[in-house]
């Protein structure tokens, strides 16, 4: 499938693959950041088994002169490491791209051959062990690629420099010269190729950074004043805590990692109960472990926030893989009924603002919110611009010692229903927090009236709440074929394939949600009821979302694109279903 | 030095009569008062148990949390703010059984919280089942036939876990118990005082008598608090005769909280949350 090929809309998407251990994702984020610095768009995301050594791993890089959100079904070039990255791979390319390899280590059989892909055979082993040895294969490979794109091999040398300047001078060189082996011959051998070259007009700019996901939910999380966060390491949610440590000493964080999820919630929790801010962060595994935790902050009105980044379940399932299975479970977590706010976030910049909203949240309403992504938005990189200027960073619902009244009561029913708080070291706050049910004072009281008056209390928080989150927005024309709803990571793909029908002369219009829980009620309604058709775009078996919206409409929704075999969707694919079904009648 | 009387929430517990919750619970009191500490800058957080109510009848702030999950939330208190004095109450059950894998590991990063165990090997708040320091053989109603675990061993596995100071103590005297506790908050570090507290009502083996004709105070014998592997080889005895007293105290080992120095000036619970400048992050992934 060829995607519109005018020069503004032009894309290239770049592919190592090969067994964990040859670097391909370290490194092909070197290309990454290397396009970044020459101005372009990026967009990269890698697939990889749950195992140190061995097995098959690829990272693709997606880079254009405009913003890309989203990967795509075909890439324009593969640099398999290994054989078996020939036969995964090579039906992936697009028509007239190319493959870089090294012909003495890698055979490409009859049936791999293609007329309209170009196979670009480099010494790659030979060059690297001129440089230091076999493992720089990679770096000699992404020399070939930056000479076949025509990017600058400054840019290519002063990331490689920056990258590797930890691990000392020689490690540098090394990696420059390999680097710089593979450049040459390309220049040399292959000529100018416009195929796989991009203008440089359109929006290119460096004042990007590239970002995970995970990373920009702890720049968020920063950002929101958060002092404390305690968590277990679980892919695809580590590198969360992996950043904040990092920071740690630059924001004044304490990080700790703790003995299990059970332990990590309760400990936010208690840092939480003195006022820093905290959070926790894990997978859907992990949370099941913190369920009756996320119950206490909930009971004990105690603010937290908490990370879930989805993988396929259930149990251990498919650690290093993405889906979006654990949508009700994130609604429903806990006994008993309590209002669970969660938010979606759909892009990567979303994350880090979305997360500042999420502990302003949490404070305000003394509740804890749930951020729920998946390991596609935890662990794709884009280059992006964060506006931090107009972010509002706020205390909220607690009391100065000046404020505290005399007759001080911590859970004090009130119209809204929050209940200002007070903090270990303030004179005239003093209480305790129970777990039990308890009265306006927070001692324990089983007394039926007061449990129906402290449910409601906690009840109405949301419902103020409710009013103050803004509803998603149907985008696209309102005479469209079909309307596509989606939630959390899908809204770069959907948005993609979009674009695609667009072109294809099929109109659509989608609206993605970011808050699940308050849920737009009304919204949903007017946007279904006026709908042709309808399709929920869901990452998981049963369409979560779509259960969602009978729960809460009465509606049933017509269509699900689902996909659920623990990778993302391809735009390609959604355009695919939704084709099939406007032309099913 | 805070009145004793302005410790009292109003709140009245409702423990067995005869409890040794009553005996703790004015210990923990005096404790407070004759340490001369500010009742606001004290956290006592408990757990799920008959004396985990604890933090209802004493004025200070109070955290009762999940059932085994005291000593989370109790480090996370302190590493929000280490200038709060921390106390941790909690059965048994609670600290050695459901929560075993945080005693562990709060031992070892030496982290400064006191920590109480009301230790009356047996279920009470469920009503009698057998714990994890109930004798072999104890027959409870979910151990007909007599239980057929080991019991844990507390003292013996707060010092091989790195504690810093370990204690067990005999609630009936009152004086010895406030004595451990009170150094127990002093002491910079992780500490047990694991409190023999018979259940009136539930442990009808291992009663007051039982007790009192097997009790000897370290103090009042040669042994010195101050070698690893002789505590450890002190911690294991039990029978015929059970040490109370202090069996291990490690002076300057430093805290998990002082070895943080992003905790040295204003504490992260106090730390200004405004305009937070984020060059510095962008900076780092640039």
């Amino acid at each position: 499938m060829d995607v519109a090929e005018d020069n503004f809309e032009k894309t290239i998407s770049w592919r190592m693959a090969g067994a964990a251990g040859q670097g391909v994702v370290n490194v092909g984020l070197i290309l990454a950041k290397t396009c970044l610095k020459e101005g372009f768009h990026v967009f990269a995301n890698s697939e990889n088994p749950s195992l140190i050594r061995g097995g098959h791993n690829y990272l693709t890089v997606r880079i254009s002169n405009r913003e890309v959100k989203s990967h795509e079904k075909f890439i324009d070039i593969l640099v398999p490491l290994n054989q078996e990255s020939v036969e995964k791979h090579v039906k992936s390319i697009k028509k007239g791209g190319c493959v870089i390899f090294d012909d003495k280590k890698i055979k490409i059989s009859d049936s791999e051959k293609r007329d309209d892909v170009t196979f670009f055979s480099v010494p790659l082993e030979e060059f690297a062990k001129k440089c230091g040895g076999i493992i720089l294969e990679n770096m000699v490979a992404m020399g070939v690629t930056v000479g076949i794109m025509d990017l600058s091999f400054e840019s290519l040398s002063e990331t490689i420099a920056k990258i590797f300047s930890k691990k000392g001078e020689n490690v540098v060189k090394n990696n420059i010269d390999a680097a710089k082996l593979g450049y040459d011959y390309a220049k040399e051998n292959f000529g100018n190729n416009e195929r796989f070259k991009l203008n440089k007009s359109g929006e290119t700019s460096n004042n990007r950074i590239l970002i995970s996901g995970n990373q920009s939910i702890a720049g968020g999380a920063i950002k929101a004043g958060c002092k404390f966060m305690s968590a277990y390491p679980m892919t695809p949610a580590t590198s969360i805590m992996e950043t904040m440590a990092s920071q740690e000493r630059n924001y004044n964080i304490v990080m700790k990692q703790t003995e299990d999820e059970i332990a990590a919630i309760n400990m936010a929790i208690g840092a939480s109960f003195c006022g820093a801010r905290a959070m926790t962060a894990t997978s859907g595994g992990g949370f099941a472990l913190m369920v009756e935790g996320f119950g206490l902050a909930a009971m004990t009105e105690t603010p937290l926030v908490v990370v879930i980044s989805q993988r396929p379940g259930p149990a251990t399932g498919m650690a290093t893989r993405s889906g979006q299975g654990d949508l009700k479970f994130a609604l429903n977590a806990a006994p008993d009924d309590f209002p669970h706010i969660v938010l979606a976030p759909g892009d990567i910049e979303d994350c880090f603002y979305r997360t500042i909203e999420a502990f302003q949240i949490a404070e305000k309403y003394q509740t804890p919110v749930i951020i729920l992504i998946d390991k596609f938005l935890s662990l794709s990189y884009k280059s992006a611009h964060f506006e931090t200027s107009g972010i509002i960073v706020k205390r909220e619902s607690m009391l100065s010692e000046d404020e505290i009244p005399d007759n001080y009561k911590r859970y004090r029913i009130t119209s809204n229903g929050i209940s200002p708080r007070t903090i270990p070291g303030q004179k005239k706050g003093m209480f305790t927090a129970s777990s039990y049910e308890h009265n306006e004072e927070g001692h324990e009281d089983e007394d039926g009236n007061n449990r129906i008056r402290m449910a409601e209390k906690r009840f109405r928080k949301f419902k103020e709440l409710s009013k103050e989150i803004k509803p998603p927005e149907l985008i696209g024309p309102s005479d469209a074929d079909i309307t596509l709803l989606c939630w959390g990571s899908t809204k770069g793909v959907v948005e993609e394939a979009v674009r695609i029908l667009e072109k294809e002369g099929i109109k659509v219009n989608y609206m993605h949600y970011v808050f699940i829980s308050p849920f737009p009620e009304e919204k949903t309604k007017n946007v279904i009821n006026n709908a042709k058709k309808v399709a929920v775009v869901e990452n998981n078996q049963t369409g979560q979302l779509a259960s969602i919206i009978k729960e809460k409409t009465g509606i049933d929704v017509d269509y699900k694109i689902l996909k659920f075999n623990g990778r993302p969707f391809y735009p390609e694919e959604i355009v695919e279903e939704v084709k099939k079904i406007v032309e099913g009648d | 030095m805070v009145d004793i009387k302005d410790l009292d929430t109003g709140e009245r517990p409702t423990w067995c009569p005869g409890c040794g919750n009553y005996v703790l619970l004015s210990t923990l009191k005096a404790v407070i008062s004759e340490l001369e500490l500010q009742p606001e800058n004290v956290v006592v957080v408990s757990g799920i148990g008959c004396g985990s109510k604890m933090p209802h009848f004493i004025k200070t702030y109070g955290f009762e949390g999940l059932h085994g999950r005291i000593l989370p939330v109790a480090t996370g208190v302190k590493l929000a703010n280490k200038n709060l004095t921390v106390i941790a109450v909690g059965g048994d059950g609670d600290g050695y059984g459901i929560g075993g894998n945080h005693f562990i590991h709060a031992a070892r990063r030496n982290i400064d919280i006191t920590y109480i165990v009301q230790n009356n090997s047996v279920y009470g708040l469920t009503k009698g089942q057998y714990s994890p320091t109930s004798q072999k053989g104890f027959v409870s109603p979910t151990s007909p036939f007599g239980a057929i675990d080991e019991p844990v061993n507390p003292v013996s596995l707060a010092i091989s876990s790195g504690a810093t100071y370990v204690a067990r103590a005999w609630y009936m005297d009152a004086n010895h118990l406030k004595e451990l506790i009170k150094n127990g908050v002093k002491h910079k570090g992780f500490a047990l005082i694991d409190v023999l507290q018979p259940c009136l009502t539930f442990n009808k083996i291992n009663t007051i008598e039982w007790y009192t004709e097997k009790i000897y105070k370290l103090e009042e014998t040669e042994y010195k608090p101050n070698d690893k592997l002789i505590a450890f080889e002190k911690s294991q005895e039990f029978y015929p005769k059970i040490p109370i007293g202090l069996f291990y105290k490690e002076d300057g080992k430093p805290t998990y909280e002082d070895q943080l120095p992003q905790t040295e000036g204003k504490q992260p619970a106090e730390q200004k949350i405004e305009n937070i400048d984020m060059n510095l992050f962008f900076k780092t992934l640039k």
